[in-house]
């Protein structure tokens, strides 16, 4: 189907004629009337349809929400029983059209795009007539407000998670989400939904969350799901069936918004605004707005205006892009037909890491995986922790019964490189030393075929000195996996100065089927993700050392809302495996990565609790570290620190990019965020820093011109 | 291996099999224009499923043996074994079992006497069994068979056999005196009739409505027959062009339009029935099934028909009401004159028939069941019924039916036959005289 035959009226809703969005996908909407058993007249039922596959699911721009307006007016005009709004197969609305608000140009156009969307949806929320939603499919953001307007809501059970992300994004559930949600669930689940879930690592509701919270009012068998919707409506009309509404006290908002204010806070030191402006409207929708949704939704409009054009949405939209568009096509793969197929995999080494890189292998590729260890004590240790694993994701219920015999059987141990002859993947996680790497691979290719790929988990060391010296050094690629390997979507896939295309095409067809988000990073000391937090972690350490108050530099970024302090990120890493990074990367660059004093003090010590919690739940530096660690006499402010942390991390991405480490800056974006976690709104950390002025400030140039992860000039 | 002595299983009983319930989907137009144009087939077959079972919420899904599904195109959206991916589709237990089957148009129904089959000899308690055509996706001229060519060679069957159109006017040529007018007289009628039965709400208790999806109009819902064509005269059908002969008898009037449907049962042993308090429409007395020439496989209800009373000790006069296939109206015609009925005998498809309100195929068995109960419950004074249908390459199936709420009453508005009859089925589950012949 086209999707340019969309010319309608504006005139019920009314709206800025020039709003436009160049190439909207415009959802239409469809009004049929029908007829249902059970009702006296018809039913307006409206389908959202953009004419594409489930591949690319409806959103909502301007000339989609005139479209729903014109199947309004048709709805409306026929003065039917009841009017529904159902989706497409599989798919309800996605809500807005994110690259497209942020097209928008200026606070007007952002402030019109909530305008519109709320007078169009506010006629389902006004009519006389019943209205209802069948929500069938994805739904998301805008594409639920559209059921929060109806008087009504029906899920399938097959529709898949559902959520209002706006404040992952960096902006708000502004087309009704922050005043009817409230209202019709209660404003405790409203602040779960529209503030704690988004900022929990983006978390979904599932179908049975949904209907318990009171999101929606039935579930209903996707087998039959519009069948029983309408069946159902039937019976709301004609009254046999009522839906009780519930009531809520000044005080359940009071609570409701006081925990949401704490973990926001928690969560983002204030680095991004859109969820306090939504707690602010939640807690008047329960106050100021009680009984002016007019209010309530043209303060919607007002908060919607200064989010769509504040930086944070920027930067959220542009980690959106990386990590839904860029992390599935990683920039410098070569050509995917030379990815070798892996049908046996070798893990050297049986210690934690590698036992998780065996757990992942196997779990996604359900291919043998065999284990080695220089002993056999350590290896059927290693071997029965991956077994463990297997074991305990079939008691979790994440794996059938079946399913784990299968795996149990995959994983074996062998103190014989022979049993690798048939491997067409050998990855090494064996200790972090250069020459015990190369003595594992040389040994390796005495065994393998000649086309084998050996592969590298190392964090830091390189890649192509640990090829040298092989007959086939060409075959040679890092793969470097993230702590934990289960959770972490990140793989730095590094290509050595001789590694083959061959060798980055199976790395790059491998992190698709272990389903990890890829960037393929040339060989330099620490990569991208271990070198940047190294060097900002560096900075810290050595502010402690110049003798800044330990507390005072760990809370020097939390205005960054990191996921972390760097002393909570050190505690999380292990002090001895930082310092072993931390040597490697000053034996490359000695002027930019000193080594601590008071991390090999720790190390030495073997102190491994770094940071503690007061009663109130506040983390703190431990007693402990304070007391081991020693600081001279130049102490700096959390300011200073935060400048020179901030500073050298655009130092060393420029120098990366001048390296030729990665080719983008939006690669390192990706990496910070796939694999440290960086938060969404600072984009990774690029956008941040061009932001702040401080890229060009430090390095006479940003990373990216002004629109692209930041607001337009 | 124990030494434990050899046990041997209960001896054999048979069990009275029971029609609890019949819905079917709307049908639907074939083709591009027709309801069920962007709808799958099974999709059709699962809200039958679905339904039957909500309708009977005091069964335990898994308590139904067999799912037993008719399609003549085993292809495409009516694939693979359509009993099994449907009932999965519709949502039963994993533990319950499925299979596809095909006897052309008597594909429903002998998913009917099939289930019914296990259920007397006792292997099942129940059983779901129907039919499903979409003939808009699966026309009947690219089926994808391969005859073989010994049909040909061997003159074996005239290449004219798999035309059902062909077969009809192949009928009226053999039974000269079954007039094209007479034929249309029928096929006006059956869309008369088939118009009362609405208008009188005899149609839509049984069906099932349907969510249809369309990319251009949105999503709808099928409630009505799209078929049917009310207000259909002799006159009007006249001059109608006779595609499968210059200047023959058959057309579009007085055959049945192509079809997208779907129809499915329930089936229960009589004891489960009672378990489980699932409502007894009908009982089943016995079936049959005949070959005849399938250049001429419109006569075949003659010698099912002829074949089931006498197995039954049955004669057509003990039949009160009879549900026939209407695949061509000639076809009926060959039926009734056969039996010495007259062309618009009342005992024959009270509510019309296939000419108005489809023929999906496979599918058509069960919906004669579905009304037959239906008529069963209106005319207590009926004590048999007969189902019955024609079948391509040459065959006809019957089955007969005893109406339980039969009250030995005599007949208000001659619409039934006499109630007598002889060696009928007792009240009793396990001795019915009917089903003795394996005693």
């Amino acid at each position: 189907m086209s999707t340019d035959t969309t010319t309608v009226p504006t005139e019920s809703a009314g709206d800025a004629p020039e709003l436009v969005i160049p190439g909207e996908v415009v959802t239409n909407a469809i009004t049929r009337l029908i007829d249902v058993p059970g009702v006296a007249g018809q039913v307006a039922l409206i389908t959202l349809d953009n004419g594409m596959d489930h591949n690319r699911p409806n959103t909502l721009g301007p000339a989609g929400l005139r479209s729903l307006d014109a199947a309004l007016d048709q709805a409306f005009a026929a003065k039917p029983a009841a009017i529904a709004v159902t989706g497409k197969p599989y798919v309800f609305a996605a809500g807005a059209d994110l690259s497209g608000i942020g097209a928008l140009n200026g606070k007007d156009a952002a402030r019109a795009i909530g305008q519109l969307g709320h007078k169009v949806f506010r006629r389902l929320h006004d009519s006389d007539i019943p209205t209802f939603a069948f929500i069938n499919g994805v739904a998301f953001g805008g594409g639920i407000e559209i059921g929060l307007h109806c008087h009504y809501r029906t899920l399938a059970a097959n529709a898949g998670p559902m959520a209002l992300p706006e404040c992952f994004l960096g902006i708000l559930p502004g087309w009704g989400g922050t005043q009817l949600l409230p209202r019709l669930i209660g404003p405790e689940n409203a602040v779960t939904v529209i503030v704690e879930n988004p900022l929990n690592n983006n978390r979904t509701l599932r179908t049975k969350d949904a209907a318990a919270l009171g999101v929606v009012d039935q579930v209903f068998d996707g087998a039959d799901f519009l069948e029983q919707s309408l069946r159902w409506l039937a019976d709301v009309v004609s009254g046999s069936v009522t839906v009780p509404r519930k009531e809520f006290s000044s005080d359940d908002y009071a609570a409701a918004v006081a925990r949401g204010r704490f973990l926001a806070q928690q969560r983002t030191h204030g680095a991004t605004t859109a969820p306090a402006r939504a707690l602010d409207l939640i807690e008047a929708a329960g106050g100021e707005f009680a009984d002016d949704l007019t209010a309530g939704f043209a303060a919607e409009d007002e908060a919607l205006a200064d989010l769509i054009t504040s930086e944070p949405f920027r930067a959220g939209l542009y980690t959106f892009n990386l990590t839904q568009k860029r992390a599935r096509k990683p920039v410098g793969a070569p050509d995917k037909s030379l990815a070798q197929p892996v049908t046996k995999v070798g893990v050297v080494g049986a210690g934690l890491m590698a036992s998780q890189l065996a757990t992942l292998f196997v779990r996604r590729l359900k291919v043998p995986v065999v284990l080695t260890e220089i002993d056999q004590q350590r290896l059927d240790a290693g071997v029965a922790r991956v077994h463990g694993e297997i074991s305990t994701l079939a008691e979790k219920g994440r794996i059938s019964p079946a399913e784990a015999n299968r795996l149990t059987a995959l994983v074996t141990g062998s103190l014989d490189y022979s049993a690798f002859a048939d491997a067409d993947l050998v990855i090494e996680a064996v200790y972090e030393q250069l020459e015990v790497k190369q003595q594992v691979f040389a040994e390796l290719e005495k065994h393998v075929a000649p086309e084998a790929i050996l592969a590298t988990n190392t964090s830091s060391l390189s890649v192509t000195a640990m090829a040298k010296g092989l007959q086939h050094p060409e075959r040679v690629v890092g793969l470097h996996f993230f702590n934990p390997v289960a959770v972490m979507p990140l793989l730095e896939i590094i290509r050595a100065e001789q590694t083959s295309d061959a060798a980055v095409a199976t790395g790059v067809a491998l992190a698709k089927q272990l389903r990890k988000s890829p960037i393929i990073c040339a060989d330099a000391t620490g990569f991208v993700v271990n070198r940047l937090l190294l060097r900002f972690m560096g900075e810290i350490l050595a502010a402690i050392d110049e003798g800044t108050d330990p507390q005072v530099a760990d809370i020097a970024l939390d205005p960054l809302g990191l996921p972390m302090t760097p002393i909570m990120l050190l505690q999380l890493v292990g002090p001895a495996v930082a310092l072993h990074v931390q040597e490697t990367l000053n034996a490359s660059w000695p002027d930019r990565f000193p080594v601590s004093e008071n991390l090999r003090r720790t190390v030495d010590s073997g102190l491994k609790q770094l940071v503690s919690w007061d009663a109130d739940g506040t983390q703190k530096v431990s007693d402990e570290v304070r007391e081991l660690w020693q600081g001279g006499d130049q102490p700096s402010t959390a300011e200073q620190v935060r400048e020179r942390a901030l500073a050298a991390l655009a130092t060393e991405a420029r120098l990366m990019l001048d390296e030729g480490v990665v080719s983008d800056a939006a690669d390192i974006d990706l990496g910070m965020i796939t694999g440290a976690g960086w938060p969404a709104w600072l984009g990774g950390i690029t956008p941040y820093l061009d932001r702040e002025g401080i890229s060009e400030k430090v390095t006479g140039k940003r990373f990216a011109p002004a629109g692209v992860a930041t607001l337009p000039a | 291996m124990t030494s434990a002595p050899p046990r041997s299983a209960p001896a054999r009983t048979l069990n009275d099999v029971v029609f609890v319930e019949g819905v079917r989907t709307p049908f639907g137009r074939a083709g591009d224009k027709g309801q069920y144009a962007q709808t799958r087939g099974d999709d059709l077959m699962v809200k039958v499923i679905r339904e039957l079972l909500r309708r009977n919420p005091s069964l335990p899904p898994e308590r139904v043996d067999d799912v037993a599904v008719a399609a003549v195109a085993q292809t495409g959206d009516q694939a693979p074994t359509i009993g099994r991916t449907a009932a999965i589709l519709a949502g039963l237990p994993e533990s319950v079992p499925g299979f596809a089957l095909d006897r052309m148009c008597a594909g429903a129904m002998t998913a009917v006497t099939t289930m019914a089959s296990s259920i007397a000899v006792g292997a099942y308690d129940v059983a779901i069994a129907g039919g499903v055509e979409h003939m808009g996706h699966h026309p009947m001229t690219a089926s994808g068979a391969d005859p073989n060519p010994r049909f040909m060679t061997d003159n074996l069957v005239s290449a004219d056999a798999l035309n059902m159109g062909v077969t009809a006017e192949n009928l009226h040529d053999k039974y000269p005196t079954l007039t094209k007018q007479r034929a249309d007289t029928y096929a006006t009628a059956s869309q008369e009739k088939y118009a009362k039965a609405l208008a009188d709400g005899n149609i839509t208790p049984d069906l099932v409505p349907v969510a249809t999806r369309s990319a251009e109009q949105g999503w709808g819902l099928a409630t009505t027959d799209e078929p049917p064509r009310p207000g259909s005269t002799v006159d009007g059908m006249a001059n109608l062009k006779t595609p499968f002969r210059p200047h023959g008898r058959v057309t579009a009037g007085n055959a049945s339009p192509l079809t997208d449907g779907a129809t499915g049962c329930l089936l229960a042993s009589a004891e489960a029935a009672e378990e489980l308090g699932l409502p007894v429409r009908m009982r089943m007395v016995t079936f049959a099934f005949a070959g005849v020439a399938p250049e001429t496989m419109g006569e075949g209800p003659v010698p099912a028909t002829e074949k089931a009373l006498a197995k039954a000790g049955l004669t057509i006069d003990d039949i009160g009401l009879i549900e026939i296939n209407e695949a061509f109206a000639v076809q009926v015609l060959t039926f009734t004159e056969h039996f010495g009925m007259a062309d618009d005998d009342p005992r024959v498809n009270q509510y019309g028939g296939a000419i108005a309100v489809g023929h999906p195929l496979a599918s058509s068995g069960v919906r004669l069941m579905t009304q037959l109960a239906r008529q069963f419950e209106q005319h207590p004074q009926v004590r048999y019924g007969l189902t019955t249908m024609c079948v391509g390459l040459g065959m006809g199936g019957a089955v007969i039916w005893e109406n339980p709420h039969y009250d030995g009453s005599s007949d208000p508005d001659g619409a039934a036959g006499p109630a007598a009859g002889a060696g009928t089925a007792t009240d009793s589950g396990t001795d019915s005289g009917a089903e003795e012949g394996t005693k």
